[in-house]
């Protein structure tokens, strides 16, 4: 009875001595476990269609191929590989032109002016806009028949362009609606990065009688390089998975000619007009590893430098 | 104390998850065996209709209707997640036989309807089109109920016809030379228009091929589209839109954008679904409603071929908890007297007494009840390829299409088409 009585509370102690030393960990928990199995759960799934032949039906029996759905993706000259490339011509000419207007705009912001306030309210309109809506909206615009953009055209006498509905124009003009939509992002990134630089430097160059070039590229820049790295990365991953507004314009398969179809949209259009759900998931790992990729790379190379 | 106090913070977050947890598990059950029904439609004015009419049904049957509306890509894609999971939160199923109903059958989505279609003498099973209950019976059972069929017609402006100085074309060449008088004499207005996009254009340029005296599938289950009645038609079709089209002519368009070119004014000549004639001829839509008029298919070498098809069907979810309530949804929504009032709305339907019945066609114009008879007596029962693949296989046999009408060499991609189209054929 009494060892019972002794045992009992020290054991709870025990219990919660060891509870409050891992405190932090405990209370992240159920946060974490959530997230992980979130993430866990869909991958495993994802990888163990990607080495099945399942199409119809998830539900419908299907057989273990081994790689032959990356050896058939990889091969796959008229869908895989243009889509690669669509997806990184997208991504990379969006993100270097909404960097480079971002940083001007941004540099434009970064004093004190009179009517600021508005100015910045103004620009952060398109970003909060439903991207859905965004691709109704210069759908209409870019209609080629009763669109503004070629009433505009027709007012300073350039002919009337195919915009959205041409082969060749649909994804430049996807690029600018993305670049419209995406670079008030940019702004605000490098703002922030901007305003947390200190003056010392900047002024310590203009005694030194740099110029307002010389004291950007030599000065403000590297003094921001962690910020433009961390926009490069997050908007970066952004733009590579970009679907809606290439979806609300373009639909399925990305156009007659698929000619906006990135990788995202090509994975969407196997899974879920296809019902190829095994090559879908093979493209989908494929992209995946692609991102993650790109980004330790990018963080490699941000850690080396520091280092 | 303040140890305690982490522990038993921690005590009372755990519980209240787990509380809540039962809580959610509980409510989410009770909804099991109710007398909700959940019917899953697609936007149309057959939908519009029946919805108006459903607080009589509820009053009759004592169930609750839950209503899912959806246009056609969100309504397959919902079904793709949904029925992929075996979701026994749908019902009633509207579904499109032709593009979906191999598969959605093949896959086991669609519950066995033969005893229930069998079940109830007044209702008439066989007053229902034979074409259309083909296209919902699969390896014998049926699946789905048709509600809804479509013909091609030509929709034509009264107004331009006769500023040319022509009659209404009855030829595939004299639809060829309206459309040219109309667009050279009308600057800004297209002579024809109809729809482009690579898989969206397939259905309307199915009847052409069938004038053309082509098949998407030969008599062997071999494919046909490069014979060469299909290049002449691939051809023929491209050759008008790029010739006589809208300007800077998209090739992604579907009925939408096709039907808004031609009811803004912007186009003499269409050819497309009659099921969508209200577009044209209400007032509200419509710019060019009181100079609308409808022909038959223009004759080509093979004659006036047009589709009629079923475009949509009933269907239960095998999955459904409340099949014998969605059978009397299903027998309701088709029975002859609601036929006849969606009829009336402007939706042909499939059953052949209301096709019969005078009242049946007299909301339509005149001509417009005129050339689905014609389409309805020397109908194909299809205007897709038949497989259990369609989107794919649309968007191979449509490739031809798209490069006629950006002026690309057409025969030769009807024939890399044609073994594309082959490699699935064989497949299945």
């Amino acid at each position: 009875m009494t060892t019972m009585v002794t045992t009992k509370p020290s054991r709870w102690k025990n219990y919660s001595t060891w509870a409050n030393r891992h405190r932090k960990w405990l209370f992240a928990a159920p946060a974490m476990i959530f997230v992980g199995l979130l993430i866990a759960v869909p991958l495993g799934w994802t990888l163990y269609l990607s080495v099945t032949d399942s199409e119809g039906s998830v539900r419908a029996a299907s057989n273990l191929v081994g790689f032959s759905n990356y050896f058939e993706v990889l091969t796959d000259t008229e869908r895989f590989w243009p889509a690669v490339m669509r997806t990184f011509v997208f991504t990379g000419g969006a993100l270097a032109i909404e960097l480079i207007l971002g940083m001007c705009i941004a540099l434009l912001l970064w004093r004190p002016f009179r009517g600021e306030k508005w100015v910045r309210v103004a620009i952060l309109l398109p970003l909060v806009a439903t991207p859905v809506a965004v691709g109704m909206m210069w759908r209409l615009i870019f209609d080629p028949n009763i669109g503004f953009a070629n009433q505009v055209l027709n007012w300073v006498g350039i002919p009337a362009q195919p915009w959205l509905s041409g082969q060749y124009t649909a994804l430049p003009t996807l690029m600018f609606v993305d670049i419209w939509q995406w670079t008030p992002m940019v702004v605000l990134m490098l703002l922030a990065g901007l305003t947390s630089l200190s003056d010392e430097p900047d002024e310590a160059a203009r005694i030194d009688g740099a110029n307002s070039w010389q004291r950007f590229w030599f000065v403000t820049l590297p003094l921001l390089r962690a910020t433009v790295i961390v926009t490069i990365v997050l908007r970066g991953i952004d733009a590579l998975k970009t679907f809606d507004i290439l979806y609300a314009t373009k639909g399925k398969g990305g156009g007659s000619f698929h000619e906006v179809e990135t990788l995202n949209i090509y994975a969407f259009g196997l899974s879920f007009d296809y019902n190829d759900y095994g090559i879908a998931s093979t493209v989908l790992i494929l992209f995946f590893l692609l991102i993650i990729t790109i980004m330790w790379v990018l963080t490699y190379r941000r850690k080396a430098n520091r280092s | 104390m303040k140890r305690h106090s982490v522990v038993r913070v921690a005590a009372i977050v755990a519980a209240t998850f787990f509380a809540a947890g039962t809580l959610t598990a509980c409510s989410a059950g009770d909804d099991g065996g109710s007398k909700t029904l959940r019917v899953t439609l697609a936007n149309h004015v057959w939908t519009d209709t029946i919805k108006s009419k459903l607080p009589e049904f509820e009053a009759a049957t004592g169930l609750t209707v839950e209503l899912s509306q959806y246009g056609e890509d969100q309504l397959s894609d919902q079904y793709n997640v949904k029925l992929n999971a075996g979701t026994d939160e749908i019902d009633v199923m509207m579904y499109r036989p032709l593009q979906e109903g191999k598969l959605f059958a093949k896959n086991g989505y669609l519950g066995d309807l033969s005893d229930d279609v069998e079940s109830n003498a007044v209702w008439d099973w066989s007053d229902f089109q034979s074409g259309p209950v083909e296209s919902t019976t699969y390896d014998g059972n049926v699946v789905g109920v048709p509600i809804i069929t479509e013909q091609e017609v030509l929709y034509y402006r009264k107004d331009l016809l006769a500023n040319a100085g022509l009659e209404v074309p009855t030829t595939m060449d004299e639809l060829e030379a309206a459309a040219k008088a109309i667009s050279e004499q009308n600057p800004g207005v297209a002579g024809f228009v109809a729809r482009t996009g690579k898989s969206a254009a397939v259905t309307q340029f199915s009847s052409f091929l069938y004038s053309f005296g082509g098949d998407f599938i030969d008599e062997n289950g071999d494919s046909a589209v490069n014979s060469s009645e299909a290049k002449e038609a691939y051809a023929f079709y491209g050759g008008l839109i790029r010739d006589y089209g809208p300007e800077n002519v998209s090739t992604d368009m579907s009925w939408p954008e096709a039907m808004a070119i031609f009811t803004q004014g912007q186009a003499g000549l269409y050819t497309e679904a009659d099921s969508l004639y209200k577009n044209a001829t209400d007032p509200a839509t419509s710019k060019v409603s009181d100079t609308v008029g409808f022909a038959p298919m223009p004759a080509g070498p093979g004659g006036s071929v047009a589709y009629n098809v079923p475009s949509w069907a009933l269907g239960i979810n095998a999955e459904s908890a409340n099949s014998a309530e969605a059978w009397s949804f299903i027998e309701w929504a088709t029975s002859a007297e609601l036929t006849l009032v969606v009829q009336q709305d402007g939706v042909p339907g499939a059953r052949q007494s209301v096709w019969e019945d005078p009242a049946g066609t007299s909301t339509y114009p005149a001509d417009l009840a005129a050339a689905i008879a014609t389409s309805t007596k020397n109908g194909v029962g299809h205007d897709r390829p038949l497989v259990i693949k369609v989107p794919e296989a649309r968007e191979i046999v449509g490739d031809p299409i798209v490069i006629a009408i950006t002026g690309g060499d057409s025969d030769a991609a009807a024939d890399a088409a044609s073994d594309a189209f082959q490699d699935i054929l064989d497949e299945e």
